[in-house]
């Protein structure tokens, strides 16, 4: 099998290496450093897709970034990815692919019906039809606008891929390897300043690949090559290929996201797919160069017409012809230059010139070639579905409105060059503030407002010679700035074909009678005509046009159209183009793969898991784990079968009944140090820290400065000078911080140091009434009796020779102790804590359980202080003192939180004693009120009692004080559940707190 | 991501800290008596400033200081920035 549109000896591919792939089923082959979109022409095929909105018939337009159409379905290795450019995708062993956008096939598309109904969807038609009826949208019209939308399907499976993230600085990045980033690369990398130079094809050099210049004596790509391996080889610069910078943030942070395997048929073993870099520059300097222009007229979506530049580079760089008998449709000498390729190799191409007479190096070589060139020519229309078959042209008046006696001519391909848009999108992420230049129509870089320098094409300098000064001088002066080095480098000599201006035209005018679509956005199928209608709709601003119509809005962001667009609406506002504006550019300039933005943080990755040193203990016994915030913590310790439920209960029955113990190391802790230590508490917590006595403990709540609770904790008194603070789980960090910010900002005058020592300590929790004799067996040297030890006592201990601290606390309500030991020996704690406690029956429990217990008692923990309570709402307004100031203190004595029907936690019980009570439940007063049901309270922790055997729940209820014995509802809509309840005390167990003194 | 220059550390990304508000706002003293407004002005009351702003951020993946920052919000230019002991001049 040949290739048909296959050059030979011509092209930077290695021609002995095939490469066989398949393209929507069918076999063909390639050459190693082709693309998909070129090996596919190579082959002859041309139609690759449907387009979005009419699902005409689509082929390719451009050979890189800026490609509208031939977006394809990749298969590699087992996986899928939507979305992915034919003309950038490399080619490799066994690549598929499949176009998208088509059913049943890209031949024979029913889509294709909305071609003959575009009269009936012209721009807005969305908003205009879906909006009615109202009840249709979820429906009826959305999924149908799903169906039929879209580029493609994203894979439902997990992606086994790799994707990293790196951080980077460096004092220049250059974005674009084209002669002007090579140039100021080597200037700068000369002068010893860390250089990042990156370029999204896998090929270096830009434009040098394909013009024919001379630099030095050598081709445009031996000099790039040139360059490019004397860079690679200092160490002070990093070259990429296959990365794009596509984010320019904030204090000269760029984005660039690096393909390292997509070329590759499977990601080498410990390689990732994609590298997500982070980079950090002094300076950046953009050298992106600039996209072709399309030239808008009739059919002009049509397969086969494309950008002249992209001709030349399938066939410079390919060996690839688009066409054997070329149209070039061109304002300017860019076209020309395309043309010389085609006769170079044995084609004969026809010139469409819109220019009278030009003059140039370039155009007369193209006469001297014997190129048959038409000036003041257009083309009017594209003849031919799903391929260009032939072109109806005309002469075009001096004025450009009129147009003579259209002509058929034959022609198999439309390459089309309306001159040359700067990539000024990085520069405008900046938040640079372009400017329009009249001279080539088009908007550059104005004023930098980060440490950004657009260079060469981007910037508008279009001329080789020029374009290399400069950005050999901009790289050696803002090297020389960082490096203080100033190494000249030679200049070397330039030769270049000379061209004259383009001709100010982009749109042929509709001939009469005809109703030819001109397509401005070639990706969302924006025509002429749809730019008109808005308008006329009223829409003026750039921006709203561009909502309504969605030019510039598909995939490729308008690269090759919006300023056409542009032009088209200035053209009917009879305003300038700059007067009209441009859209924002914003990130991501090209699309980026999710995975690359996730990188490693997948899963179990996307946050830490913090696990306590007995971990591995819980996991040998069956404990079944939850989350709490980033910790893994036992839920239940899983006996047999049983399940969550009973689990729990067993385990909370334990404690009321022998002893339990519970893993207590998530707890937040802080040591606390200095000689004001007491003070600082003493502002920080509600309640007075003056006067307690080294070897005790307090329980303390601490309020925000708006007085709502933030969180509460024991902290005890080590020794005088030295405080040990326990916090939530959840709050530990926090509550850190707001330490540190009153130390550090309001009392700097205080004496003190805090630090976070969570991770210091294993805690376990004894708990049960059998807990002190487990505890003197632990501890056979210590006197741990009511009197040795009494409620909120603290003191150190020797656990078989570990130091330990043991404190006298409760959470569960019993009788109860916690011990902590190093981190390194929380293992060796729990096994002895476990093993002699087996005569007092000891089981280990859970979080459920610890809930249970701490439910029923009434002790309120993170549910209730979610950050919308006060201290009287949990009924600690006890620990509010009258003779100090406290953090907080003054915002309540706000109205709201003084009312006399303020909320109050209140206990729930079922009036069946069986229902359990749904959290998150409203409470009302008649379940048949009419809706909306004033509701009264919610509730906010639901248990099965152990001690009363059945359902309880804490409530904050509206005038909750006076509440009790009031008969309820407890209503759930989400979960369909109506339960007459009464409202109880929330001390549940054992109110007097008689059992934790015993 | 923003760039700051901890008067600690020295310039370090933006993920290393967190934000921490106004940094002009004063806490009244403590156990002295402050009327509503001034309460309200201190817990809640903020300008929305356009402009330079003097803010707090603290280094939290760092030296764990509470810093002073005076940025731009709407470039988000960098200014100055000031270690917490440090009057805001």
């Amino acid at each position: 099998m040949t290739q048909p549109f296959r050059l030979e000896n011509v092209g930077l591919i290695n021609r002995d290496k095939k490469i066989s792939f398949k393209f929507n089923g069918k076999n063909y082959y390639g050459y190693e450093g082709d693309t998909l979109a070129s090996a596919l022409i190579a082959n002859g095929v041309h139609l690759v897709g449907r387009s979005f909105k009419y699902h005409r018939p689509r082929g390719f337009f451009g050979a890189g970034v800026d490609e509208p159409y031939a977006i394809v379905q990749l298969y590699r290795n087992g996986e899928t990815e939507p979305n992915i450019k034919a003309t950038e995708q490399e080619l490799f062993d066994g690549l598929e692919a499949t176009s998208v956008n088509c059913w049943p096939s890209v031949n024979f598309d029913i889509g294709a019906i909305n071609n003959f109904l575009k009269i009936f969807l012209p721009a807005g038609f969305y908003y205009k039809t879906f909006m009615w009826p109202k009840s249709f949208w979820f429906k009826i019209y959305e999924p149908f606008i799903r169906k039929a939308a879209g580029l493609g399907v994203a894979s439902i499976k997990h992606d086994k891929e790799r994707y990293e993230h790196k951080y980077e600085y460096c004092d220049l990045l250059i974005t674009g390897s084209g002669p002007s980033g090579l140039a100021s690369a080597y200037a700068a990398a000369k002068n010893g300043a860390r250089v990042i130079l990156a370029e999204d094809k896998s090929r270096f050099g830009g434009t040098l690949l394909t013009s024919e210049v001379n630099i030095g004596n050598q081709s445009g790509k031996e000099w790039a090559d040139g360059i490019i391996s004397e860079l690679k080889e200092m160490p002070n610069v990093t070259v990429k290929n296959r990365s794009q910078v596509f984010g320019y943030y904030d204090h000269n942070m760029l984005v660039m996201s690096e393909r390292i395997s997509d070329h590759l048929p499977k990601t080498k073993k410990f390689h990732p797919k994609q590298r997500l870099w982070y980079i950090r520059a002094k300076e950046v300097l953009i050298s992106s160069g600039s996209i072709e222009r399309p030239i808008v007229f009739g059919n002009n979506d049509t397969p086969g017409v494309m950008l002249s530049s992209a001709a030349k580079e399938y066939l410079k760089v390919y060996g690839v012809l688009v066409g054997k008998n070329p149209l070039i449709f061109t304002n300017n000498d860019s076209g020309y230059e395309t043309a010389i390729e085609f006769k170079k190799n044995g084609v004969d191409p026809v010139i469409l010139d819109t220019r009278k007479n030009p003059k140039s190096e370039i155009v007369d070589e193209a006469i001297d070639l014997g190129i048959n060139i038409k000036f003041s020519y257009v083309v009017v229309a594209a003849q031919g579905y799903k391929k260009v078959k032939s072109a109806d042209i005309a002469k075009i008046s001096d004025d450009k409105e009129q147009l003579g006696v259209i002509e058929n001519i034959n022609c198999d391909c439309i390459c089309v060059s309306g001159f040359w848009t700067p990539t000024i999108h990085l520069a405008s992420q900046s938040g640079n503030k372009t400017k329009f230049k009249d001279d080539i129509d088009a908007f550059v870089p104005g004023i930098s407002k980060q440490n950004e320098t657009t260079l060469g094409a981007a910037n508008g300098t279009y001329t080789l010679d020029e374009t290399l000064k400069s950005s050999f001088e901009t790289g050696h002066k803002l090297s020389k700035e960082i490096t203080n080095k100033d190494n000249k480098i030679s200049f070397p000599n330039v030769v270049e074909k000379k061209s004259t201006v383009h001709d100010k035209f982009w749109c042929v005018p509709l001939p009469k009678g005809k109703n030819y679509k001109r397509f401005l956005d070639f990706q969302n199928d924006v025509a002429v005509s749809d730019i008109e209608i808005a308008l006329k709709e009223g829409y003026r601003s750039i921006e709203h046009v561009k909502r309504y119509t969605t030019l510039g809005m598909a995939t490729d962001q308008g690269k090759t159209s919006n300023l056409n667009g542009l032009q088209l609406v200035s053209k009917i506002e009879n305003k300038v183009v700059p007067a009209v504006g441009h859209t924002t550019f914003r990130p991501p300039y090209t699309p980026v793969s999710i995975g690359a933005i996730v990188g490693r943080e997948v899963g179990k990755h996307s946050k830490p898991t913090r696990k306590s040193p007995m971990h591995s203990w819980h996991e040998k016994n069956n404990a079944v784990f939850v989350d709490a915030g980033v910790w893994l913590r036992p839920r239940y310790y899983k006996q047999d079968q049983e399940n969550l439920f009973e689990g729990s209960k067993r385990e909370a029955k334990n404690v009321r009944t022998n002893v339990g113990v519970c893993d207590v190391t998530t707890l937040g802790k802080i040591d606390i140090k200095g000689p004001d230590a007491a003070e600082l508490l003493n502002r920080v917590y509600t309640n007075a820290w003056l006067k307690l006595p080294v070897g005790k403990a307090r329980y303390g709540v601490m309020l925000r400065e708006d007085g709502i609770v933030m969180d509460d904790g024991t902290t005890t008194r080590i020794s005088e000078n030295h405080y040990h603070m326990t916090t939530t789980t959840a709050q530990a960090a926090n509550v850190l911080s707001h330490l540190e910010y009153y130390l550090q900002l309001v009392w700097p005058e205080l004496n003190v140091n805090v630090v976070s020592s969570t991770e210091q300590w294993a805690g376990a929790a004894i708990a049960g009434p059998k807990s002190r004799d487990l505890l003197q067996k632990l501890f056979p040297n210590s006197d741990v009796s009511n009197e040795g030890l009494p409620f909120m006592g603290y003191m150190e201990g020797d656990l078989f020779g570990v130091k330990a601290r043991i404190f006298r606390i409760s959470f569960s309500g019993e009788l109860a102790y916690e011990v902590n030991v190093e981190s390194d020996n929380g293992n060796f704690m729990w096994e002895k804590i476990m093993e002699v406690g087996q005569e007092f029956k000891i089981q280990p429990y859970g979080t459920e359980a610890l809930s249970t217990l701490r439910i029923e008692m009434g002790h309120v923990a993170g549910s209730e202080l979610d950050g919308r309570t006060i201290p009287y709402d949990n009924s600690l307004e006890g620990l509010l003192s009258k003779k100090k100031d406290f953090i907080g203190k003054r915002s309540l004595t706000r109205k709201a939180f003084t009312a006399d029907d303020r909320q109050k936690v209140v206990g729930v019980v079922p009036l069946d004693k069986k229902t359990s009570i749904p959290e998150g439940s409203h409470l009302v007063k008649d379940s048949n009120a009419p809706l909306p049901n004033p509701k009264l309270g919610y509730i906010s922790a639901s248990c099965w009692s152990v001690e009363h055997d059945n359902p309880f729940s804490l409530a904050i209820l509206k005038d909750g004080k006076n509440m009790i014995g009031e008969k309820l509802f407890v209503m759930s809509p989400l979960k369909n559940k109506v339960i007459p309840v009464e409202i109880v005390s929330s001390h549940y167990v054992d109110p007097k707190g008689e059992r934790v003194r015993s | 991501m923003l760039h700051i220059k901890c008067p600690h550390c020295g310039m370090r990304s933006q993920n290393e800290f967190s934000y921490g508000g106004d940094a002009t706002i004063k806490r009244p003293e403590l156990g002295k008596e402050v009327s509503d407004q001034e309460w309200d002005d201190f817990v809640y009351n903020r300008k929305s400033l356009r402009g330079k702003h003097w803010e707090l951020w603290q280094h939290l993946s760092g030296c764990r200081q509470w810093i002073k920052v005076e940025r731009d919000t709407a470039t988000h230019e960098i200014f100055k920035t000031l270690k917490a002991n440090q009057e805001i001049s």
